[in-house]
């Protein structure tokens, strides 16, 4: 069994800081250090995970548990205090698509925006371009501004760029809660497509009926702590248990 | 991107720094020809604004200094410098290129914040990618300051070409590694900008962009001017004027003493120095970025 994410005993703390200047910083030491210029707020602890190449993952949690800053540190993003992460081969985050895509430009450059964003190289995105135009059935309105796209246009071209990086790590966070039904549709045969082709994924969705479809294994985090992690059937069943 | 382990698993988000820039350089290019795009979308003079600008703020210096203020030689005033407005412009399309370049890469990590929080890449590619652009801006003044010194009669050397070159590199070192410094400062302290802004006016006026050299010796003495010398723009300045002012002239003006042999040497080091200084700070602070964004 081949190990592609390693996550073991990271913390994470967020400074909740409550300045932004130097001028505040700098009363703030004049005046001997009065108060706290920030606030610690434990978002992870002691946090061990290990997933298996070709597993399939869902993080389960209630808002604000941890479960976006645990798929930041696994894709980079984070770094932990304390504790180590790694990962084998490229990990690729369906995390907020379209994050990297820019109003004013053409769907084609955005194509070659973000692809080179997400890691793929000029050859790569070339030999994968028609291919991306296909799936987000874009069309002739390839060399449009994206600005004029409607919302699930612009969804579906940035989705098919992400799945199009063709990583072996895939991180979904929410993204199958937006976009219309037959998007959604799409998006998660696609998603079922990769796990059948043997692609590791860690998926966070509030969808309990879909995770249980998608993935084999569950994590349930609480406050940042990892409080359950097994067969996703018992995951789901704790998770409706809490409600 | 990322360091490796033996069993080939890596640590993510562990980055190598301006290498990865080079590794990157297809993302970079995209990034250059964006910012270039988007800059000038919509705007009906287009780049044309790249020579607007500098062309209103140069014509507004000559007045004002060498007319008014008498910089400028003339058969009443023997002692200004002679086609000072070709001393003037070569100045200023560098401290243009430093202004633009340094002002922008400051910017530039706050303004990818959405970017640099929620994917991976390589967040030295951002402040390169000012640089580069306004090197791109710097392009089109350079080509009129070539035209007007050769409508002045400029027969430069070779030796002098290689100074101005060199005189860029080293403005294009220093706007990096105080871009790459402040563009992660920023992240801390929103104000740091205003620092910025208030460097970027004091950089202006603190090499010979406007007057003569000689003004500074004569008040400053031995001691301070050696000072003044030791920041690097003040150096490139200086190169450009010997590259395209000088040869245009009679060449009787007198160049900064040990200009090649020592300051430009000197400025190179200085500029290196900061580049990697910037780096270092970047890279220590790069790793919070996600979460203070
Ligand atoms: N950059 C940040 N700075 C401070 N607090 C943060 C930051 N990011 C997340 N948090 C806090 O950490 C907790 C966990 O957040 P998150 O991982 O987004 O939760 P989830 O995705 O499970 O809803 C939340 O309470 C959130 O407010
Ligand atoms: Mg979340």
């Amino acid at each position: 069994m081949t190990t592609a994410i390693e996550v073991r005993g990271i913390n994470k703390q967020f400074v909740l800081r409550h300045t932004r200047s130097i001028k505040e910083a700098f009363v703030w030491l004049m005046k001997g250090r009065k108060g706290d210029l920030s606030a610690k707020f434990h978002a992870l602890r002691d946090v061990d995970l290990t997933v298996a190449q070709g597993e399939t993952v869902a993080l389960l949690g209630f808002n604000g548990s941890g479960k976006s800053t645990l798929l930041k540190h696994i894709s980079g993003v984070m770094i932990p205090d304390s504790g180590t992460v790694r990962t084998r081969g490229r990990v690729a985050g369906l995390i907020e698509v379209g994050a990297g895509f820019h109003h004013d430009l053409s769907g084609r450059d955005n194509v070659y925006l973000n692809g080179a964003i997400l890691g793929m190289t000029e050859a790569q995105i070339k030999e994968r371009f028609d291919s991306i135009v296909e799936f987000a059935e874009i069309g002739e309105f390839i060399d449009t501004e994206v600005k004029f796209y409607s919302s699930g246009m612009y969804l579906r071209l940035a989705f098919s760029v992400a799945v199009h990086t063709d990583p072996e790590v895939f991180l979904v966070d929410e993204i199958l809660a937006v976009g219309d039904e037959p998007f959604q549709k799409k998006c998660i045969a696609k998603i079922q497509e990769l796990a059948a082709e043997g692609k590791t994924l860690v998926v966070v969705s509030h969808d309990l009926d879909l995770v249980a479809r998608i993935c084999d294994r569950g994590v349930l985090l609480d406050h940042g702590n990892v409080m359950f992690d097994g067969p996703i059937d018992e995951a789901v069943a704790r998770m409706r248990g809490q409600r | 991107m990322s360091q490796t382990t033996d069993d080939g698993l890596v640590r993510p988000g562990v980055g190598g720094g301006l290498a990865d820039v080079v590794r990157a350089r297809f993302l970079l290019k995209l990034l250059v020809r964006k910012e270039l795009k988007v800059r000038y979308r919509g705007s009906v003079l287009g780049l044309l604004w790249s020579y607007v600008k500098p062309g209103v703020q140069f014509i507004v210096f000559y007045i004002a200094l060498g007319v008014f203020l008498g910089l400028e030689k003339s058969p009443r005033n023997e002692n200004g410098l002679p086609n000072y407005a070709i001393y003037l412009f070569s100045g200023i399309v560098l401290i243009n290129f430093f202004t633009e370049a340094l002002g922008n890469a400051s910017r530039s990590i706050v303004g990818n914040g959405g970017l640099i929080k929620k994917i991976y890449l390589p967040r030295q590619l951002f402040p390169v990618a000012s640089v580069w652009v306004s090197a791109v801006h710097f392009f089109p003044q350079l080509v009129i300051l070539v035209a007007a010194c050769l409508f002045a009669g400029w027969h430069p050397s070779v030796f002098q070409l290689g100074a101005a070159v060199l005189g860029f590199v080293i403005v294009a070192l220093l706007s990096t590694g105080l871009g790459l410094l402040f563009g992660a400062a920023n992240v801390y302290f929103r104000d740091s900008e205003n620092f910025v802004d208030m460097l970027l006016m004091v950089a202006t006026w603190a090499s010979p962009v406007m007057y003569s050299w000689t003004m500074v010796q004569d008040k400053l003495g031995p001691v301070w001017f050696t000072l003044y010398q030791v920041n690097p723009i003040t150096v490139a300045v200086e190169t450009f004027h010997w590259a395209f002012w000088l040869p245009t002239t009679d060449g009787s003006t007198p160049v900064p003493p040990h200009l090649l042999s020592i300051w430009l040497p000197v400025g190179l080091v200085v500029s290196a120095l900061v580049l990697l200084w910037g780096q270092l700070t970047f890279r220590r602070l790069e790793g919070r970025f996600a979460q203070e964004l």
